[in-house]
């Protein structure tokens, strides 16, 4: 059931970095992430890869194979063929450290842009009552496990540098629809979805949704809903009038 | 040689996971400068994995329980070797931690009138488990993470600066922590990203790095599982006891190869989940030991019952304590009656409708699917015992977390006691959190009363510094990979479930041996993000580790828990009188008896006589 595989990957640092070949035994039921490691055990032991869970629950070992955003950990061999040549790729949208692993600090500065939790204040621990059809629709985006690939295939940051500054980038705009959506949320997110993390700037191609592992409905669950809460505030013409006249801000 | 980067904080939190970051919020909201030094990324430490729930007597599910009946639960799980005053304290707290939760935005599955939702789970008599489907360890570590970001919003608001009292180092490894004369007085390590040295000056430290699976071959636990808190305290000169105890987790995946070990979480038999050999027979009725035999149905018609009326009904053998079911899995394997790929099988298939397994158990779901092409919902799974938890640990005071070297804390997995020789499912969690934020509190009254700062020596930064590079110094030396994948199949093949003498012996001579061949370990190229390099520093604290492990059970004459002797098959009373303690004696450990903390007397009384004439000697009954 072995056979020798043929791999590319991406070797280098900040200062730049080829393809480089490599033949190395496949086995069967194995993952790209397990080629990767048999490459450290007996051919590369320096070759830097990022992982940690192998059960596509932490987020870790994010790259691009064969030009596609994924889990190094879930993609199996057995979707390609034996004679192909697979090749595998830092993340393009970060900085690189070192051969598959990028620095991911942007996404990290965007989480703590997001204003965090605001639970009720006369709410006691223990007091909290939440219906779980209500729970549910934040419970999905919970279910994210920051693996930034989504960050990553963004085209609105992914060969513009430029757009990182004003755009959090589909996890962090669904951080901020997931806790307008919590039950118990006390704080307004709907105008910092716009103003503050560029909610303006995704045209719903759903790139991100097709590459989440965890197969959440990014656009459609969280940034469409997000959108549509910010067209009622901003350009619905019945609120903007009242707004005028009743100088809510 | 490159200038030293250095650091002060008033408390350093080793580790990122539940309990580092339970420790870390609770340090600075007692007003301490603290960070946070973890060998990931911020947000992916092992708690991750965690699936099944925290264990909280909160009675959403079943207005009878209480934090004594959790507490006598847990006693139960672990026979009886417990730190008492941990697991009442445990029991006692884990309601007020998870109920905290939700005020830091955790989202929990719900009952029908609000509350959070609770299920069954081994070992515990009543559905006493907050969860969130199975990814229940993910909302945790997520929570406590979005939590550390609020305080850091905070802190932006009063400093203009978000690291002002709270600073997360993601990548960073801790290789030694520095003392002066005894008393702790930081830590020196290294950035993974650029193989950078840095030293921290702190006068108190947490240990919460978890625990010691990779020094097994078939684990649940991912790559920084090297016990690297437990070396780490044992070469301050603490000390660590019940390391013979370790948990394997019935059901691991078995197939295919690579994944083997990835755990399958407890929920699916909490649920309805049961375990059959290749005859089709439910054989977790066979091996309900007698301790256990009036709290578990003898019959699959009780069994079923059971679900639906556990007040008439007692629990399905399947949901024993963790210890007693790989145990029973293992047996039946041996007798050739294991699934085609050396495992048993567990279904859910026949029990649950495909969309309640879908709702209830979506990552299983989804793993077996993307990872063995395995449907739950209309197959059963294989599964067989995978090392997935160490019960011991650095031995602490259980209400503060300090252990015996002054301003060195513990807490979470890296701590011994609380759940003595085996621990429930569930328990883990809950774990993190109560003595997470009670080591915090610690540290913090710690450094609150210490008068002068301890300093750190000059010559102890240059000979930390000399150790962590000395792999690249040396040629011709062997490669860290080789002696790491010997070190797992040694511990796997002759320290893992069932243990004999003979061949834990072999084992403590393989072990010298390999110390001796890590001296002279070689990595090639060079300090940036370099992960030969890395496992060669983490190889040295599984060594010691393993050390402890293989000493302590060979003395250990009797089976406890997670320590089953086929030498010495039944549990001995004068044994649970004991604990043994390792300490570190030049690069190797030393191990020693202590006699146990005996009961409380109240404590004692929550349990009838005759459950305790059971555990306990004539002596200490009369």
């Amino acid at each position: 059931m072995s056979y020798q595989g043929k791999f590319r990957v991406w070797r280098g640092d900040d200062s730049g970095g080829a393809l480089e070949d490599f033949t190395v035994e496949v086995n069967e039921g194995e993952v790209v992430l397990d080629i990767i490691h048999r490459l450290q055990a007996t051919q590369t032991p320096d070759l830097a890869v990022r992982w940690n869970c192998k059960a596509g629950k932490c987020g870790s070992c994010s790259a691009e194979i064969n030009g596609r955003p994924r889990l190094l950990c879930m993609t199996r061999m057995s979707v390609f063929e034996e004679s192909e040549t697979i090749t595998v790729t830092p993340m393009r949208t970060f900085p690189i450290i070192r051969d598959l692993v990028t620095d991911v600090s942007f996404n990290y500065t965007k989480a703590r842009e997001v204003p965090s939790f605001t639970p009720p204040k006369d709410l006691a621990p223990g007091e909290y009552r939440m219906q779980q059809v209500d729970v549910e629709r934040s419970q999905e985006f919970r279910k994210c496990i920051e693996c930034f690939l989504c960050q990553n295939t963004c085209h609105v940051v992914r060969d513009h540098e430029e757009n990182k500054e004003a755009f959090s980038g589909p996890r962090f705009l669904m951080r901020v629809a997931e806790l307008e959506m919590h039950p118990l949320d006390t704080a307004d997110r709907v105008d910092q979805a716009q103003d503050d993390h560029g909610l303006g700037l995704c045209n719903i191609t759903k790139c991100c949704s097709e590459v989440c592992p965890e197969h959440i409905h990014i656009t459609d669950n969280a940034l469409i809903p997000m959108k549509e809460r910010v067209a009622d505030r901003k350009y619905d013409p019945i609120v903007w009038l009242g707004n005028k006249l009743f100088k809510r801000s | 040689m490159p200038e030293l980067e250095r650091h002060s904080f008033d408390v350093l939190v080793i580790g990122a996971g539940g309990a580092g970051l339970r420790a870390a919020i609770e340090a600075r909201e007692h007003g301490l400068r603290t960070a946070v030094l973890c060998k990931s990324l911020f947000g992916k430490a092992h708690t991750v994995m965690a699936e099944g729930g925290i264990a909280a007597a909160m009675g959403n599910a079943n207005e009878s329980d209480n934090w004594q009946v959790h507490f006598r639960d847990t006693m139960r799980g672990g026979k009886f070797l417990n730190n008492w005053r941990m697991a009442e304290l445990h029991a006692q707290e884990a309601p007020q931690r998870v109920w905290e939760l939700e005020t830091y935005g955790a989202l929990f599955d719900r009952t029908k009138d609000g509350r959070i939702s609770q299920r069954n789970f081994g070992g515990h008599e009543y559905p006493r488990l907050a969860h969130v489907g199975d990814r229940t360890g993910l909302e945790l570590i997520r929570t406590l993470q979005q939590k550390i970001v609020s305080l850091q919003q905070d802190d932006f608001k009063e400093f203009g600066d978000y690291e002002a009292r709270l600073r997360v180092f993601q990548e960073f490894t801790v290789t030694e922590l520095a003392k002066d004369g005894d008393k702790i007085a930081g830590a020196f390590g290294y950035w993974r990203e650029s193989g950078r040295f840095v030293l921290f000056e702190a006068p108190a430290v947490i240990l919460a790095t978890g625990g010691i699976g990779k020094s097994f071959k078939v684990t649940s636990n991912s790559w920084e599982y090297t016990g690297d808190g437990h070396a780490l305290a044992m070469r301050a000169g603490a000390s660590l006891i019940n390391m013979e105890f370790i948990q394997f987790h019935p059901t691991g995946m078995v197939w295919p190869p690579s994944v083997k070990g990835i755990l399958v979480t407890e929920s699916v038999r909490g649920d309805g989940g049961v375990l059959r050999n290749s005859e089709g027979k439910r054989f977790m009725f066979d091996y309900i030991p007698e301790v256990f035999k009036d709290k578990y149905a003898d019959n699959e018609e009780e069994a079923d019952r059971w679900y639906t009326d556990q007040a008439n009904n007692r629990r399905p053998p399947e949901l024993l304590p963790r210890d007693e079911v790989a145990r029973a899995i293992n047996s039946e394997v041996k007798a050739e009656r294991g699934s085609p790929h050396g495992g048993v099988f567990l279904d859910v298939s026949t029990r649950l409708p495909a969309e309640e397994i879908r709702r209830r158990l979506p990552s299983m779901h989804h793993q077996f699917k993307e990872l063995a092409d395995v449907d739950i919902t209309a197959q059963p799974m294989e599964v067989g015992p995978t090392c997935h938890y160490v019960m011991g640990g650095v031995e602490v005071d259980p209400d503060t977390g300090s252990s015996s070297v002054p301003g060195l804390f513990a807490a979470g997995e890296v701590s011994g006691g609380m759940h003595g020789s085996n621990r429930l499912g569930g328990n883990s969690l809950s774990d993190l959190l109560v003595f997470g934020r009670r080591a915090g509190a610690g540290a913090a009254e710690y450094v609150r009363a210490l008068g002068d700062r301890p300093a750190v020596a000059e010559d102890a930064v240059t000979e930390a510094r000399a150790t962590a590079l000395k792999p690249f110094q040396q040629e011709g030396g062997e490669n860290p990979y080789t002696l790491h994948m010997e070190l797992q199949q040694s511990m796997n093949d002759l320290v893992g479930i069932i243990r004999r003498q003979g061949e834990m012996e072999e084992a403590l001579q393989r072990l010298e041996k390999l110390k001796e061949r890590a001296r002279s370990l070689t990595v090639e190229g060079h300090q940036q993000f370099n992960p030969g390099w890395h496992l060669a520093l983490d190889l040295r604290n599984m060594l010691l580790v393993s050390e402890c492990v293989a000493k302590a059970a060979l003395l250990r004459t009797e089976s406890r828990g997670g320590h089953t002797r086929d030498d010495h098959p039944s549990m001995d009373a004068e044994w649970r009188r004991k604990l043994l303690v390792c300490t570190a004696d030049g690069d190797g450990a030393t191990v020693t008896e202590k006699p146990q903390i005996p009961i409380r007397n109240d404590l004692l009384d929550l349990f009838e006589r005759t459950e305790l004439e059971k555990y306990l000697t004539a002596e200490e009954l009369s």
